[in-house]
Parts: structure tokens; C-alpha cells; sequence
């Protein structure tokens, strides 16, 4: 069974968010993803100061299996990207909660939170599929 | 109902991820298909392919109906435990299976030849081999009681040699590439699909679990289909089905190197339709393509070759050992050295170049 941190927030499609204070935003995908993509090869990522919109495709994880679309979970302007993943893909299978994370968003519209989903809900829609 | 091979349980235990490969629950990999493939290049890797399909064929005109039946000449294995890789045809030359015919015995009078067939072709190629023995005398035996593993990687003859018992060591010690020999029971060959030296064994089911067990307490790490797929395709090894099938010919598969023309009277079945195509030019072939920047090639991606129109990715991926993407692709005859790959509403340049990618751990295009 993947691992699904109960303090994560979460979207169906399979990214996660951690609020990290001062409206900003840690965004990555979940272990329950990354098993599904096996292992990764390219993550292309939004640009720095992109401003998003949420559902937005906003990049492109490549995995030995299947080339997946990164989903904007909430609006707001990308405010930092996790360089290290262009040297080590790897990072978002070793370590898909921490230093597989993708990008940082100041969010626009703190009301978005509310809309994702809790650790319990998103761990039953897993169960689910 | 899903088929399983006598090491499905090891599988389970050493928690492979499991999928369904032509109605086999087979290993997809064992955690990571990256570090198996790299496993197999640098060190050595072990496979389950038991899913793999073994015919023998005997009887008076065994070596007659396989020079009938196969576009390569068995004539040319002179040697009991001499191997051959073919495809066999259908009348237009299109391609019904890939294998490799392994001969058993010496030239003579009571001939045996093995044959290992894809397992996803299998119902196809045992028919398609019923309905052209009719005239021959010849028995066709399935070997549904034999397991395959295949142990791959530069290491790979020294680590299954120290398993093994003082005879069948001394048997992989002699073995050339592309040849096997049977011991007591077993048949172990030194080819395999994935560029890399090897070995390929046939064994009892019953003898083969604990084969699995003393190759990995040696330190040959299990490996899955998924690594098998990277391997095979660096090593530019068409897969049966992706990169060729019924609806082409070995001239557009990048095999004309597997056809034995000579000698001239040989009528294997697709011939008549091969010289036609070769006399009037074989319209499309199969390349390997390099995309040297970020992203992945796969299957069914459109290739565009300026000024000659259009082809297709018939199977690609991550090539670990390249650390970029690769792909085999059926492009018109006269591409030249480069093209475009159109990826999710791009076009991106990729390199043309003859496979194989890799071989024995080198890269093999500049």
C-alpha cells in the first residue's frame, strides 16, 4: 500500500500540496503515482514567474512507462522549481514527498484549499481505481 | 484463463510488479526497471522466460522441412549446438514469427532441432507449422515442461559456471557465441536479447526454482520485462509485433541479413515474394532514431522525413545506458541521416542512425 502523509492535501490527479505558510505552496506527485509511473526519466517543469491557473497542465512527467501531464492544483505564480530533479529524475520515485518535490506557487486564491481533497478521501479514491 | 511459470512464486516473494504479457502474469521489475537494465550491462541479470515457446522438430526430413519452412538456411549450422536466428513468412513475405533454431544433433540421418518461438505468437506459429509439415516427415513436439531463464551481463557466463556442477561449468567454459549444448536434461546456449554476453537455459520445471535461488544467492540480480524491453531495444533487436509482424517483410525490418539466398534452389515460403520486392525496391525500412534532448520517443510517435514524407515509431523508449531516448522507426527508404519526431504538438530533431545503440556495454553511433 503507498504511503499518503495524513497532513498532505491533495488533488485526483494524483498531486499533492503542502502549505508551507505565508501562501505559499509545495506541489509534487504522490507515491501512489510514481508506483504507477514506475521510474522517471525527464520532469519538465513549469517556468519560474509562470503564473497558473488551477487544472492548468503545466508539465510533463516522462517515465519508463508512460509521458503524464503535471496539473496545476491551485492558481498562483511559480515561485520556485526543484532544479535537482533535471540531474535526478530518480528523486520523484526515491523520495516523491521530499526532495522529489516539483514547484513552489504563491497561490492567488487561498479558497482553492479548501476544494482539495484530505489524506482519507484521496487514499479511498486510490482504492478505488 | 492467466498462465504462470514454475518462478511465479519467487516472483510474488521478491515483490515484482506483476503484469499481464499475452495472457502470462509475468515480472514487470523488481523496484526499478532502470537499475535492472544497468544491472545487466555492468554486472549480470537474471530473466524469467519461461512464457517462451519450445518446439522440437525430428523425423526423416527434419533439416528439409525448416529450409522449406525458414528464411535462413539451416544448412549452415554444420554442427550439432550451432544456432541460427530467422523469421518464418507467410507466402507474401510478411513476417509470422521471429525465432531462433537451435540444431540438436549432427547432419545425419535422425535429425533434431530445437526452436524458440514468442510466447504471444505461439497458437499462430504452431498452426502455421502443423499445416506446412503435411508433405515432410517430420514431428512437431511442444515442450510445455521445460523453464527458460535467461542470465544476461558481462559476468553472467562466470556467475551461472559457479552454480552449476563441474560438468556443465566446463560445458559453459567451451561454448561460442550463438551456440549451445545439452547436459544431462538441460540445454544451455550462449545467445540471449540483450546485446550483452549471456546465457539461455532450458531445464526441467521441477529443477528450476532452485536454479533461481543459487544464481541470485550468487549475486545475479532478477531482473523484469521491463528491462528486457530497454536491453532489447538498445541492442536494436526488433520485438515481434512492434517492429515487425505479417503486413511487413525482413527487407523493411532492417533482416535482410537473415535471409539465405544462396543457394538459389532453396524455395523457402515467402521467397518468390522477397525477390519481387527486392527487384522492385523495398519501399520502406527500419532505422533507429536518437533524440539527443529531453523527452521520449514511443511507439507510434510520426516520424517526418523532409522531402520524403512520413514514418512511424514502432517502439521506443528511455535508454538507460544512453541516459537520452531511442527508437526503431519504419521511415521511407530514402531518409537520410535526420529527421523529426512530432511529440505532444512539437517537432523535435532526432538523429537517424543504424541500430544496434549499444552493444556490450558501448555505445555504437557517434
Amino acid at each position: 500500500m503507498s504511503n499518503i502523509p495524513s497532513e498532505l492535501k491533495y488533488v485526483a490527479s494524483h498531486e499533492w500540496i503542502r502549505e508551507e505558510g505565508d501562501g505559499i505552496v509545495t506541489i509534487g506527485v504522490t507515491d501512489h503515482a510514481q508506483e504507477l509511473l514506475g521510474d522517471v526519466v525527464f520532469v519538465e517543469l513549469p517556468e519560474l514567474d509562470a503564473e497558473l491557473a488551477s487544472g492548468d497542465e503545466t508539465g510533463v512527467v516522462e517515465s519508463v512507462k508512460a509521458a503524464s501531464d503535471i496539473y496545476a492544483p491551485v492558481s498562483g505564480t511559480v515561485v520556485a522549481i526543484n532544479e535537482e530533479l533535471e540531474e535526478s529524475p530518480e528523486l520523484v520515485n526515491s523520495d516523491p514527498y521530499g526532495d522529489g518535490w516539483f514547484f513552489k506557487v504563491k497561490i492567488s486564491d487561498p479558497e482553492e484549499l479548501d476544494a482539495l481533497l484530505d489524506a482519507e478521501t484521496y487514499a479511498e479514491q486510490c482504492e478505488s481505481e | 484463463m492467466t498462465k504462470t511459470t514454475p518462478l511465479h512464486a519467487q516472483h510474488l516473494a521478491l515483490g515484482a510488479k506483476m503484469v499481464d504479457f499475452s495472457g502470462w502474469d509475468m515480472p514487470l521489475h523488481y523496484g526499478s526497471q532502470v537499475e535492472e537494465h544497468h544491472q545487466v550491462r555492468a554486472d549480470a541479470g537474471l530473466f524469467d522466460v519461461s512464457h517462451m515457446t519450445i518446439v522440437d522438430i525430428s523425423g526423416g526430413q527434419a533439416s528439409e522441412f525448416l529450409r522449406y519452412l525458414l528464411a535462413n538456411d539451416v544448412a549452415r549450422l554444420k554442427h550439432a549446438g550451432q544456432a541460427l536466428y530467422t523469421t518464418m513468412l507467410n507466402e507474401k513475405g510478411g513476417v509470422i514469427d521471429d525465432l531462433i533454431v537451435y540444431r540438436m544433433t549432427e547432419p545425419g540421418t535422425s535429425e533434431w532441432f530445437r526452436l524458440v518461438v514468442n510466447c504471444g505468437t505461439r497458437d499462430a506459429d504452431l498452426a502455421w507449422m502443423v499445416d506446412c509439415a503435411v508433405r515432410f516427415d517430420v514431428s512437431l513436439n511442444e515442450q510445455p515442461d521445460l523453464a527458460m531463464v535467461a542470465v544476461q551481463g558481462p559476468n553472467a557466463l562466470k556467475l551461472t559456471a559457479s552454480v552449476l556442477s563441474e560438468s556443465r561449468a566446463r560445458l559453459i567454459d567451451g561454448l561460442k557465441p550463438f551456440q549451445g549444448q545439452e547436459s544431462e536434461g538441460w540445454f544451455i546456449a550462449r545467445t540471449g536479447y540483450t546485446g550483452e554476453d549471456g546465457l539461455e537455459l532450458m531445464l526441467p520445471d521441477e529443477e528450476v526454482v532452485a536454479f533461481w535461488q543459487a544464481l541470485i544467492d550468487a549475486g545475479v540480480k532478477p531482473c523484469g520485462l521491463g528491462a528486457r524491453d530497454t536491453l532489447r531495444l538498445e541492442a536494436g533487436l526488433n520485438l515481434y509485433g512492434a517492429d515487425m509482424n505479417q503486413q511487413v517483410t525482413p527487407l523493411e525490418a532492417n533482416l535482410a541479413w537473415t535471409l539465405a539466398w544462396e543457394p538459389e534452389e532453396r524455395r523457402f515460403i515467402g521467397r518468390d515474394a522477397l525477390e519481387k520486392q527486392r527487384n522492385e525496391g523495398v519501399p520502406t525500412k527500419l532505422v533507429g532514431l536518437v533524440l539527443e534532448g529531453r523527452g521520449v520517443l514511443r511507439a507510434h510517435q510520426k516520424v517526418l522525413v523532409n522531402n520524403s514524407g512520413e514514418g512511424e515509431i514502432t517502439s521506443g523508449g528511455f535508454a538507460p545506458t544512453l541516459g537520452c531516448s531511442v527508437a526503431l522507426a519504419r521511415v521511407p527508404a530514402d531518409t537520410g541521416d535526420s529527421a523529426q519526431v512530432e511529440m505532444r504538438g512539437k517537432s523535435l530533431a532526432v538523429k537517424v542512425v543504424k541500430p544496434p545503440f549499444v552493444r556490450r556495454g558501448k555505445k555504437q553511433f557517434s
